[in-house]
């Protein structure tokens, strides 16, 4: 039987979305495919997987990407979907334990990545939003006006986004000066 | 072409140890498992890097896997040998030195 959720997560919330399908898999339904905020699960012994989530350097069809998911499925790893460069992992709890890092370093690097995917959003949307605010305080048309609020509403949000990815990053960067 | 500066992290030292032998991915964790006794666990992405750069670097290379092995294998070269021994001298250090000043201290 296949159960399809909806479900909206925001890019920071990516330890969260991950919870949640582990939470899921705990309940007995594993993920089986994903698409935009859409999660399909099929039925599993209650805890029989664990699931993973990677925000990988290029997309899961780039010859890169292939490698590194093979790698992956070498350790029991399976691939379960995509969206753009965003891959969702399980692997059974019976062939052992499964993270994708077990170093700071490694984690810092893909919360970096997850960074810089929202840094030009957040900086094209601000540009937008201001000169279509400075076109409004000329022209005074109302389509200037909504453009910008638009663009700027998207800016606050992403900015709001980088601001607690970036408190994480600080808390792993000072954990990284003491730890591996 | 030893590097000069700093520490082996220790999914790096442990993955060079377990490539005095050739093994693939999977079995680098195993045998890492293994020989820290359960301690260390490598998460596959971190030892992909981890690969990955040691490649780049020259410290290890891929090995031709039994004929039908689909699975990619890998070794030590004589570069990665050399960076292996620097580091147990530095360690060495590390140890020799915690010995000798907390060896005077009741604790």
């Amino acid at each position: 039987m296949r159960k399809v959720i909806r479900k909206w997560f925001w890019v920071w919330q990516f330890d969260k979305e991950e919870k949640w399908l582990n939470e899921m898999a705990a309940r007995g339904l594993a993920l089986s495919s994903v698409g935009f905020a859409r999660y399909e699960f099929e039925e599993a012994e209650p805890g029989e997987y664990t699931c993973r989530l990677e925000l990988l350097a290029q997309y899961p069809n780039h010859p890169e990407s292939e490698q590194y998911i093979r790698f992956l499925e070498e350790t029991g790893v399976e691939q379960v979907g995509s969206y753009m460069r965003w891959v969702y992992f399980r692997k059974r709890r019976a062939l052992g334990e499964f993270d994708l890092y077990s170093d700071n370093a490694s984690r810092l690097h893909h919360l970096r990545r997850i960074m810089m995917l929202l840094l030009p959003l957040l900086i094209f949307n601000a540009y937008i939003g201001c000169y279509n605010l400075f076109l409004y305080m000329q022209n005074h048309f109302a389509v200037s006006l909504v453009c910008a609020l638009l663009s700027l509403t998207i800016a606050i949000l992403l900015g709001i986004g980088m601001l607690l990815l970036e408190r994480k990053r600080k808390r792993l960067q000072t954990e990284a000066q003491l730890f591996e | 072409m030893a590097e000069a500066n700093g520490a082996l992290t220790e999914a790096v030292y442990y993955i060079l140890l377990s490539l005095t032998e050739p093994l693939h991915g999977y079995g680098i964790m195993q045998k890492v498992e293994s020989l820290s006794h359960g301690r260390v666990r490598l998460a596959a992405g971190t030892l992909y890097g981890a690969i990955s750069t040691m490649l780049e670097h020259g410290w290890i290379i891929g090995a031709s896997g039994e004929a039908g092995g689909r699975k990619k294998e890998y070794i030590i070269t004589a570069a990665g040998k050399a960076v292996l021994r620097g580091e147990l001298e530095r360690l060495e250090e590390l140890i020799a030195n915690g010995k000798q000043i907390l060896g005077g201290i009741e604790t």
